[in-house]
C-alpha cells in the first residue's frame, strides 16, 4: 500500500482572499470579501440560495474572475495549482445513472483527464490500482468497488466520488453542496468523512451547503474552523459561533436576523431575506 | 458472399466497440437517428446522379453535429430526445419523398432501408477495413477523457477537458460506422449492430473489459448467421439481424434476471 505523503505547507496557506469583488451578468454578486484557509481546515460557505456561494469555489477554481482584490490558492494564481486543487461539483443526474463500477469512477481521478486508454497491465496499471485501492481505504468504500454506481445509495455514491478526488492527493478541496439530497444518516457519514481527511490528512476543505448543522456534531474533529456566510452581497467570515449569531447576520443583511438553537442543538436562521 | 462476410465481420467488430459508449452515454435513439438521417441523403444522392455513399456521409456527418448541440439538455433550448425525435421523423419523411420523386420507388430503396449483400466489392471490403481501423484508433484515443466528461461534464470541464469536442467526437464517430455499415445492415436496421449487442452486453457487466468483447461476439454470431440465412432464404440480411438480435438482448435480460434472483436467495 503506497504511503499517503503529508501535504507540505505551502507559503501563504492554502488560500487568500483579500477585498474581493465579483461580477456576474452586469451585476455585482458580492464584495469585499476575505477569507484566510490553512491546511487541514474546514470551512463552510453558507448562505441563502442565489447569493454566490457556488461563484466562491468558482473564483477559487479561476472558472470566475475576480473584479478587484487578490486571490492566491496554495501560493498562485487560481486555476495554476493543477492537481493540487480538486473539486466535487454539485451531484448531477449523470453521474447517478451511469454503469460504471465504483471502481473505475475512482480510476477516472487518476488519469481520466489523459488521452488513450487504461491498459490493464503494466507499471501504470499496477499504479492505479494502488491509488484506487488506497483512495477507497480512507474513504471507506473497499467493499463498494466492484459495484456499478447507478447501485449505490446517494451517500455511497457521494463517498465515491470523494475517493475519486482523493486519487490526486489534492491538498485543497472544493465541494458544491456535497450533503445535497442524502438522508441525515448518510449527512453525517460524508460530513464527518471530510472531517477525517482534514485532520489526519491535511488536507483543507471549502464546501457550500445550504445548512450547517451536519457539520456541528460532536463528531470527530467537532465544528469548521471558519464559516463564511454570503447574503445581501457580502460576506461574513469568521469562527462559526462568532458569525451564526444574530447580531452578526443582522448587521450583514441590514435587517432582523435571529439565530435560534433547537431543543437538539441545531441552528437555525430565522428572518433571513431569502 | 464471401465479401459480404469479410465486411460484415469487420463492421460486426466496429459496431459494438463503439456501441458500448453509446449504450453508456444513453445516446443510443441518436444513434438509430443518424441511420435513419442516412436515408434521405443516400436518395438525395442517387436522385442527383452521385453515388449513394457521398450521400450517406454528408447527412449522418451534418446530423451527427447538429444532433451533438442537444446533449446540454434543456438547457440547449430541446432535451435531446425531443430534438433527436423531430429529425427523425423529418429524415423518414424526406427519403421517402425523394424516392418518390425519382419515378415512383427508387429501385434501391430496400436496399438502402434494409440492406443487401449483393454488389459488396473486394475494394469495399478494404474501405470498411481501414475505416473500421480509424474509428477504432480515434476511439482508444479519447476512451479515457470520454468516460469521464460521460460520468460528469462538469468535473470533466473542471479538470480542462472540452466536453463539448468530445460531445461532437463521439456522434461524429458514429456518422462514420452508420456510412460505412449502411451498405450491408441497411440504414434503417443499423441498432441492430451498434446498439443492441452493446446493450445486451450492458445488461450482463458494468465492466468495459468484459461487456466489449461480448458484445463483439454477439454481433459477430449474429452477423454471420443472417448473411447465411439471407443467401439461403432471399430475404434481406437486415431482417435477421434484427431478429436475432432481439433474440440476443431477450436472452441477455433472461439471464440477467435469472441471476438476481438467484443473488437474492
Amino acid at each position: 500500500m503506497t504511503a499517503v505523503a503529508a501535504p507540505m505547507v505551502p507559503a501563504g496557506g492554502c488560500v487568500r482572499l483579500s477585498g474581493v469583488a465579483v461580477r456576474l451578468g452586469g451585476r455585482t454578486v458580492w464584495s469585499d470579501v476575505d477569507l484566510d484557509v490553512e491546511p487541514g481546515e474546514l470551512v463552510v460557505v453558507l448562505g441563502p440560495n442565489g447569493a454566490g456561494k457556488t461563484t466562491l469555489l468558482r473564483v477559487l477554481l479561476g472558472m470566475v474572475a475576480p473584479h478587484g482584490g487578490t486571490v492566491s490558492v496554495l501560493g498562485r494564481p487560481p486555476g495554476a495549482a493543477g492537481c493540487s486543487v480538486d473539486y466535487l461539483p454539485q451531484r448531477r443526474p449523470a453521474a447517478a445513472e451511469t454503469r460504471i463500477r465504483a471502481r473505475d469512477v475512482i480510476a477516472l481521478g487518476v488519469d481520466g483527464h489523459r488521452w488513450g486508454m487504461p491498459l490493464p497491465f503494466g507499471r501504470g496499471h499496477r499504479d492505479r490500482v494502488d491509488r484506487v485501492v488506497d483512495a477507497a481505504a480512507r474513504t471507506g468504500v473497499t467493499d463498494l468497488l466492484d459495484r456499478p454506481v447507478a447501485e449505490l445509495s446517494g451517500g455511497e455514491l457521494q463517498r465515491v466520488l470523494i475517493a475519486q478526488a482523493m486519487t490526486r492527493r489534492p491538498r485543497l478541496l472544493l465541494l458544491d453542496e456535497p450533503l445535497a439530497g442524502l438522508d441525515l444518516t448518510a449527512q453525517g457519514a460524508v460530513a464527518a468523512l471530510l472531517r477525517r481527511l482534514c485532520r489526519t490528512d491535511g488536507i483543507a476543505v471549502v464546501l457550500v451547503s445550504h445548512d450547517v448543522n451536519p457539520f456541528l456534531g460532536d463528531g470527530p474533529g467537532g465544528a469548521p474552523d471558519r464559516v463564511v456566510y454570503v447574503a445581501a452581497g457580502h460576506a461574513a467570515t469568521g469562527p462559526p459561533e462568532e458569525v451564526l449569531t444574530g447580531a452578526r447576520l443582522s448587521r450583514l443583511y441590514g435587517s432582523p436576523v435571529e439565530v435560534l438553537r433547537s431543543a437538539s442543538g441545531r441552528l437555525v436562521v430565522v428572518g433571513a431575506g431569502g | 458472399m464471401v465479401h459480404a462476410l469479410q465486411a460484415g465481420t469487420v463492421v460486426a467488430v466496429l459496431a459494438p466497440v463503439l456501441g458500448w459508449f453509446v449504450v453508456l452515454r444513453g445516446q443510443t435513439f441518436a444513434a438509430h437517428t443518424l441511420g435513419v438521417v442516412a436515408f434521405p441523403g443516400a436518395a438525395a444522392a442517387v436522385f442527383a446522379g452521385l453515388p449513394a455513399v457521398a450521400g450517406y456521409y454528408a447527412s449522418t456527418v451534418t446530423g451527427a453535429v447538429a444532433l451533438s448541440r442537444f446533449r446540454g439538455g434543456r438547457r440547449a433550448g430541446t432535451d435531446e430526445p425531443t430534438a433527436v425525435g423531430i429529425v427523425h421523423v423529418a429524415a423518414l419523411a424526406g427519403g421517402f419523398v425523394l424516392s418518390r420523386l425519382y419515378d415512383g420507388m427508387l429501385p434501391q430503396t430496400t436496399a438502402l432501408l434494409f440492406g443487401s449483400f449483393l454488389g459488396i466489392s473486394a475494394g469495399q471490403v478494404r474501405v470498411t477495413l481501414v475505416t473500421a481501423v480509424v474509428v477504432l484508433a480515434v476511439l482508444a484515443a479519447i476512451w479515457r477523457p470520454l468516460v469521464l466528461a460521460t460520468l460528469d461534464p462538469e468535473l470533466a470541464r473542471s479538470r480542462g477537458l472540452r466536453v463539448a469536442v468530445l460531445d461532437v467526437a463521439v456522434l461524429l464517430l458514429v456518422a462514420v460506422v452508420v456510412a460505412v455499415t449502411s451498405g450491408i445492415a441497411g440504414a434503417l436496421l443499423i441498432g441492430t449492430l451498434l446498439v443492441t449487442p452493446a446493450a445486451a452486453a450492458h445488461r450482463l457487466t458494468a465492466r468495459a473489459a468484459v461487456g466489449i468483447p461480448v458484445a463483439v461476439l454477439v454481433a459477430v454470431v449474429v452477423t454471420w448467421a443472417s448473411l447465411v440465412l439471407a443467401f439461403v432464404s432471399d430475404v434481406p440480411p437486415g431482417f435477421y439481424l434484427a431478429a436475432l438480435a432481439f433474440g440476443a438482448f431477450g436472452s441477455a435480460v433472461l439471464a440477467d434476471r435469472v441471476r438476481s434472483v438467484a443473488a437474492a436467495r
